[in-house]
């Protein structure tokens, strides 16, 4: 099997600007970047879906933030000053405290992708994200569905 | 988002780097939430932390010649040199909130260092406008009071107070004032204490949204409020909700739901309430200190203390905190309840929070504490959680 190599463009809602690309990390669940090691960029939160993951330097897919606004900031920005913060997120529901995390830490930040994010985007995926222009480019590195397996055999 | 002519002009940079950058957030808000407007508030509250992010943001607002344009309160921080005096905080830690403050004061802002600022230094009228922070501050406000805020971060409502605007969203907008979640209260709610494991499990229960309690047939009183809404920020998100009859907004449950038919019912029992409690111990038996205050105690509860205290003294090896504002502390001074409390063996410490690094002596001890949020956030080993009567028992047998 070979890996596909489909480039799919999507519209999107700027919150914060920038541009930004990498490697998509997929979370289905909300994000508090105080349960990350600062040092390391590991999800330490045990009962997360991405426990033992390492989120720096990704470009980070999730539906929301939580938690109180003191430890959302104070996690995203100690990651920032170690350069482990991820260099875009993708987000289905913004909130405030969201919007500040990232305005802090220069992070681009965008929401209302064409497609939901957390179907369209995998694990692993190239992922650019360009919050000016209001686009996200992303290239597959894995078969989608089983049409794409035999397509690729 | 429409800007006026002024607006640009900040947003461009023309009236100096620190409310350029307050605007950009502000604008960046805004957009996330498709504002069309800025509209005026006439006060905001800054949770300030004497946290490293906190500092960033608030020494870039002040070294860019910002000033609060409106009344800024700020949220608990601590006083190195108080706390230098008792434990050995790291020099690093002490440097960070010795420049928040120093930062919160080049801005202009009222140095109350409270998390209570509605009672006392900063109190917001029914229908003002108004970016308050602080789990407690923003549900108070909404709906004790009936001010408006959305629930804000330090640094957004510190960047409403410089600028003396917020984008109009949320909670600002009427038709998102509706309740979400019917709670139909079956508990008794005897005291303060009940109405603190009543926010932690309405919290706990819905996440998110606007819950209206129905069956609460005593008034609740001013502490009782406070509780309810800082521990529905512990274990969830609540920016607002109705007691019909005793809050503000709505005077019967239909109008709190504006119309609609609430699609989530919700009961808590008493039972409930003692199964949270239940849950929030991670010991029984010995405690090295109790820890009252979270959120501040006002003067009504420094008075209560005193009272359960008089003529007792603390066990050895029992240490004995009460955090309060600096207002509620001259007052208790004043009246001689601080003095009661000392010859107790108690301390009562204004300007701070159990959740700074200034309490690292406590990180491998025994705790108590009559507030939920206080364990969760807690910097130290292991945690009780009683009534306030309970604390005091405690704290004078040493278990």
């Amino acid at each position: 099997m070979r890996m596909t190599n489909l480039e799919i463009s999507l519209k999107c809602h700027k919150i914060i600007g920038g541009y930004g690309e990498g490697e998509a990390l997929v979370s289905h669940e909300p994000i508090c970047f105080y349960l990350t090691d600062p040092k390391t960029g590991i999800v330490r939160e045990k009962s997360h879906e991405l426990a033992g993951k390492n989120l720096a330097n990704k470009v980070l897919v999730f539906p929301s933030g939580k938690a109180s606004s003191v430890v959302q900031i104070d996690g995203l920005f100690k990651l920032a000053s170690h350069n482990l913060a991820p260099k875009a997120m993708i987000v289905k529901d913004v909130e405030t405290v969201l919007v500040v995390s990232a305005f802090m830490v220069k992070v681009p930040l965008v929401d209302r992708l064409e497609k939901d994010p957390l179907e369209a985007i995998q694990t692993s995926d190239f992922v650019k994200v360009d919050a000016e222009k209001g686009t996200v480019t992303i290239t597959k590195q894995k078969p989608q569905n089983s049409n794409d397996i035999a397509f690729c055999q | 988002m429409y800007l006026t002519k002024e607006e640009e002009r900040i947003l461009k940079g023309e009236l100096g780097e620190g409310t350029q950058k307050a605007m950009e957030l502000l604008v960046a808000i805004g957009d996330a939430y498709d504002a069309e407007r800025m509209i005026p508030i006439s006060r905001a509250h800054a949770a300030s932390s004497g946290q490293e992010g906190d500092l960033y943001f608030v020494e870039l607002l002040a070294n860019g010649g910002a000033h609060c344009k409106v009344p800024t309160s700020t949220n608990p921080v601590y006083d190195i040199a108080y706390f230098d005096k008792l434990f050995d905080v790291p020099k690093d830690e002490g440097e960070v909130a010795r420049r928040v403050m120093e930062a919160y004061k080049r801005v202009g802002a009222i140095l109350s260092w409270s998390c209570l600022p509605y009672l006392a230094e900063n109190i917001p009228l029914y229908g003002e406008t108004v970016a308050f922070s602080e789990s407690s501050a923003t549900p108070y406000v909404n709906s004790v009071i009936g001010a408006t805020t959305n629930r804000e971060a330090a640094q957004s409502a510190l960047a409403a107070g410089v600028i003396g605007k917020t984008p109009e969203y949320g909670l600002h907008i009427k038709a998102n004032r509706k309740g979400t979640c019917l709670i139909k209260v079956e508990a008794a709610l005897k005291d303060e204490f009940d109405y603190t494991l009543l926010g932690y499990c309405v919290g706990k229960k819905i996440g998110y949204g606007i819950p209206v309690l129905e069956g609460i047939s005593r008034r609740p009183n001013t502490e009782e409020l406070i509780n309810f809404c800082a521990m529905s920020n512990v274990s969830g998100a609540i920016s607002m909700f109705y007691v019909p009859g005793f809050t503000v907004e709505a005077a019967t449950v239909e109008e709190a739901f504006q119309g609609d038919t609430p699609k989530d019912k919700i009961t808590v029992t008493d039972d409930e309430l003692k199964d949270a409690c239940e849950e929030l111990q991670t010991t029984s038996g010995q405690i090295d200190f109790v820890m009252l205050g979270c959120p501040h105690y006002t003067l009504k509860q420094l008075e209560e203390v005193a009272r359960l205290l008089g003529g007792k003294k603390m066990r050895d090896g029992v240490t004995f905190w009460v955090c309060t504002s600096a207002t509620a502390k001259v007052l208790a001074e004043r009246i001689g309840y601080v003095d009661i409390i000392e010859k107790a063996g108690g301390h009562v410490v204004v300007d701070t929070c159990i959740d700074e690094p200034c309490w690292i002596a406590y990180k491998n001890k025994v705790g108590m504490t009559d507030s939920p949020k206080c364990a969760y956030y807690r910097r130290f080993k292991e945690v009780r959680v009683g009534k306030l009567e309970d604390c005091i028992e405690a704290a004078v047998r040493g278990r």
